[in-house]
């Protein structure tokens, strides 16, 4: 392994493992204080209880986040110290209002989660209500550094060293808006869903609790109103790509060569060598419709640019396969169940909608995980598109197959043992005798 | 008014770096402290200690954390070159605070937690690595801090690290002040955890902690000293000249021997102050002893620093945060010390 593999695949381990927590620092707090508005205008007993449990699993979730969001400020200097010399300065506004927004979200879940009987009810929903938007806003400034990657702005250059910085117009560079835009209904999307599989799950095993039913609610309400939009967003942040990152869009669409009234591809292979979509399912227009509006639109295809410019196809062709097959599927899922609860004016439980659910639960963040693939392998070979080659950005240190591997399984036992952590809560919390305090308290 | 003349926004970025160094050993520091005590809490009272040590520590840490994470950006974004220089040339060290880091938080948290069968089973094993992490991770702090003061950190022409990687900090000057480093913070800790339970048996414990911790202080800061004659002669020789250091100096041994005097006569309140303003002394100190240079001894801080386009606008931004943030951080602590007074044992 090339010391340059190895620094891809720890900040590619790094990030991905990161990102499940971010999600889960961004949409908790909303569920959680959802489940708090209820009891403190209801005084459903049930709804509190909701309240705490969700934010213990969120204590746990948010640790670790910001653990490896710590690691991660660093890991960026230790793997990628070229990038950081030359672009550091340049993002520094999106990652130093970050930094606030931090440390607000912090501040505030300290008092969210310490609090409960220290501060006036309202005011201890109020700190949760700033949990959320501030754990929104820093999602918001990371991804907007970013966006910058991919559409670098707001400076200038002059014999290779940076000038006349314009810190705002670097922020809110042409990809801002689309990235930030989808990846908060992302994260809403996927750990919506990831809570409400949970819930599904323990309604099959005590169908009539009804703080599980309220959880589903709750976290259906949010997963799936997030589902049904995020095509949209799709949409906006696919046409800015077609805009202006067109071998990304090429690469996604496994677009080879430049043409009209061009096709969207569905499954098969592409075949690199040959400069050709294998096997794949054909939908006439519809890739030049999507990309421009326009049936006959021209989508410049990935021949068009030097071979040493694409990314690796076939990694970014799947990935975006799979983000919008599970995107069109989680949207489907949730009109239906938005069409059942209509119909019966209900929150529709049977099994095999609750099954389904299951299954589904961890889609969402397979498909957040998958949608990070296609922006940062898409970028490739650029790690900022234009300007500085990922592999001139890589640090010196030989042997980084060693972190590489610290980090690995570090993060491996991290990842198990939360899980287990949550699975034990969830199971706890699944145990007749525990729902009963609850309705005995209701009563 | 020539020295307000010479504050460049660099300066005053540094300025306010250095500021949120200090607040994080403070506060954050201190947290690694708690931890440390856990690792050595013995006496009739251990399990009381540990409870007092977990209590304090929990609804804040998160938040102290931030400040080194405030730190961290400004170093990137206002001096990327040195943060390029400390990534690539002090690659090793920062990697195994990182990982103390990470497993210090997540273990602290975990054993908060945890519930159903045997979670009192695997407290004792967080309970270990939470002590261990909290102990080696202000030692790699140190290190860092030592090898970046001792001037080991050197660039090319094109304001890359040249490096072997090891020598800039496998030496004995880095690791005297990653041991100064944690017995300052796990004597901020015993002073804070004193005070706490002040007319209590608890703080008996905990003063007797932190004259021990008060003692090693004095002991490494002056091994630091001796080794700064070979490990580190540029620093020593700022720390030797002119009013200014002296002044520091002053303050800091004044203030040590206030401390020990207060805690010997159980004025919790009155120790706290000198330690804080011990600790704050010895920081502004190495920062006095570092300047003009972000790495000595040849990148200064304003060679290092961003354009003032960056620059002035992070300034800005650095204000309108504060407004909003400091209210918000004393209320955190104005909520959770008055709960640490009430719980009583
Ligand atoms: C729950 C997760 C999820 C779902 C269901 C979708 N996406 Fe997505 N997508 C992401 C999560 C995501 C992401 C992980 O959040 C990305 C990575 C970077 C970003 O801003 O969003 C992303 C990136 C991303 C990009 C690349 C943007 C860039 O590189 O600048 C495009 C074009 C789309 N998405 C399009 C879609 C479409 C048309 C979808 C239709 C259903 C869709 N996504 C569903
Ligand atoms: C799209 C990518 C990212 C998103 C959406 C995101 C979002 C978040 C969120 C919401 C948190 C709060 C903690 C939590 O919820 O667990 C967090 C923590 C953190 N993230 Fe990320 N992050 C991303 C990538 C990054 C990157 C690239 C860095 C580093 C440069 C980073 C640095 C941090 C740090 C330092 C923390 C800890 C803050 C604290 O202590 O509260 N993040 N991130
Ligand atoms: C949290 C969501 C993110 C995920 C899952 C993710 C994923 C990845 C992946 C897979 C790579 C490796 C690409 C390759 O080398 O083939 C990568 C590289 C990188 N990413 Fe991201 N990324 C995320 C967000 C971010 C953010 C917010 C930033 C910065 C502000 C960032 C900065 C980088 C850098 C500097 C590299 C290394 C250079 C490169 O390979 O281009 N990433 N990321």
């Amino acid at each position: 392994m090339t010391d340059l593999l190895a620094a891809r695949s720890q900040m590619a381990m790094s990030l991905g493992f990161h990102i499940l927590f971010a999600v889960a620092g961004m949409a908790m707090p909303l569920l959680m204080v959802i489940a708090q508005w209820r009891w403190l205008r209801h005084g459903d007993k049930a709804a509190l209880e909701l309240a705490k449990r969700w934010s213990k699993g969120t204590a746990i979730l948010f640790a670790v986040g910001a653990v490896s969001g710590t690691a991660l400020s660093f890991e960026l200097g230790l793997l990628w110290p070229e990038f950081m010399r030359h672009a550091g300065p340049i993002i520094g506004m999106p990652f130093s209002l970050e930094g606030f927004a931090f440390f607000l979200e912090a501040i505030f879940l300290g008092l969210f989660l310490y609090g409960w009987d220290r501060l006036k009810p309202w005011v201890h929903w109020l700190a949760g209500l700033g949990v959320w938007l501030m754990g929104m806003a820093s999602g918001a400034f990371v991804v907007c550094a970013n966006a910058w990657m991919n559409t670098p702005a707001g400076f200038d250059l002059q014999a290779g060293e940076v000038i006349a910085v314009r810190p705002w117009e670097a922020m809110l560079n042409p990809a801002a808006f689309s990235e930030v835009l989808h990846m908060l209904i992302a994260a809403l999307e996927s750990v919506g869903f990831a809570v409400a599989a949970i819930h599904a799950w323990a309604l099959l095993k005590n169908r009539n609790s009804r703080l599980h039913r309220m959880a589903l609610a709750i976290s259906l309400t949010v997963g799936g109103t997030a589902a049904v939009i995020q095509p949209f967003s799709g949409h906006i942040a696919g046409d800015h790509v077609a805009h202006v990152q067109p071998i990304k869009l090429a690469a996604m669409k496994g677009h080879f060569h430049t043409a009209r009234d061009a096709a969207f591809h569905i499954g098969g292979y592409p075949d690199v060598e040959r400069a050709e979509m294998r096997g794949s399912l054909e939908i006439p227009y519809l890739l030049s419709i999507l990309a421009f509006m326009d049936p006959h639109a021209e989508v410049k295809g990935l021949t068009a640019f030097p071979r040493d410019e694409w990314p690796p196809v076939p990694v970014v062709y799947y990935a975006f396969q799979i983000m919008i097959g599970i995107g069109s599927l989680l949207a489907g899922l949730a009109l239906l169940v938005a069409w059942l609860a209509w119909r019966r004016r209900a929150l529709p439980t049977d099994p095999w909608l609750l099954k389904t659910l299951v299954v589904c639960g961890p889609l969402g963040l397979v498909a957040l995980e998958a949608g990070w693939t296609v922006t940062e392998v898409g970028r490739q070979p650029w790690v900022v598109r234009g300007f500085l080659k990922t592999a001139d950005a890589v640090t010196p240190m030989p042997g980084l197959w060693m972190p590489l591997l610290v980090f690995t399984g570090l993060y491996l036992v991290l990842g198990v043992v939360s899980v287990s952590l949550l699975k034990r809560h969830v199971f706890a919390s699944t145990l007749p005798g525990v729902d009963q305090e609850v309705r005995d308290d209701v009563a | 008014m020539t020295w307000l003349d010479q504050l460049t926004p660099a300066l005053l970025v540094a300025g306010v770096m250095t500021a949120s160094v200090v607040l994080y050993a403070l506060t954050g520091g201190a947290d690694f402290g708690g931890g440390v005590w856990d690792l050595l809490a013995t006496g009739p009272r251990r399990k009381a200690q540990q409870r007092a040590i977990e209590r304090a520590i929990a609804p804040v840490w998160e938040a102290n954390h931030v400040w080194l994470i405030i730190a961290v950006v400004l170093l990137f974004v206002c001096f990327p070159k040195a943060y390029a220089a400390i990534g690539t040339a002090l690659h090793i060290p920062v990697t195994a605070m990182l990982v103390g880091v990470i497993l210090r938080g997540t273990a602290f948290t975990f054993r908060a937690y945890d519930t159903g069968e045997g979670a009192s089973e695997r407290a004792k094993g967080w309970t270990r690595v939470f002590a261990i992490t909290s102990t080696v991770t202000p030692v790699m702090l140190g290190v860092i801090a030592g090898a970046v003061a001792a001037g080991g950190l050197t660039l090319d022409a094109e304001g890359r690290a040249t490096t072997d990687f090891i020598s800039a900090w496998w030496a004995p000057f880095p690791f005297v002040i990653g041991a100064l480093t944690l017995a300052l913070f796990a004597q901020l800790a015993a002073v804070y955890l004193a005070l706490a339970h002040d007319g209590q048996e608890l703080a008996e414990d905990f003063r007797l902690r932190a004259l021990l911790a008060g003692g090693l202080v004095f002991i490494l800061a002056w091994v630091a000293w001796m080794a700064a004659e070979t490990g580190a002669p540029q620093l020593k020789a700022r720390l030797l000249a002119g009013h200014g250091a002296w002044v520091v100096h002053g303050i800091a041994g004044g203030a040590g021997l206030l401390g020990f005097v207060t805690l010997w006569r159980r004025r919790y309140g009155w120790a706290r102050a000198a330690v804080m303003l011990q600790t704050t002394a010895i920081l502004l100190g190495q920062a006095w002893g570092q300047h003009p240079f972000v790495l000595p001894p040849n990148l200064t801080i304003t060679a290092a620093a961003a354009p003032d386009s960056v620059l002035v606008p992070v300034l800005w931004a650095l204000l309108a945060g504060s407004v909003v943030l400091v209210p918000a951080y004393w209320a955190l602590y104005r909520v959770f010390r008055t709960a640490g007074r009430q719980a009583g044992d």
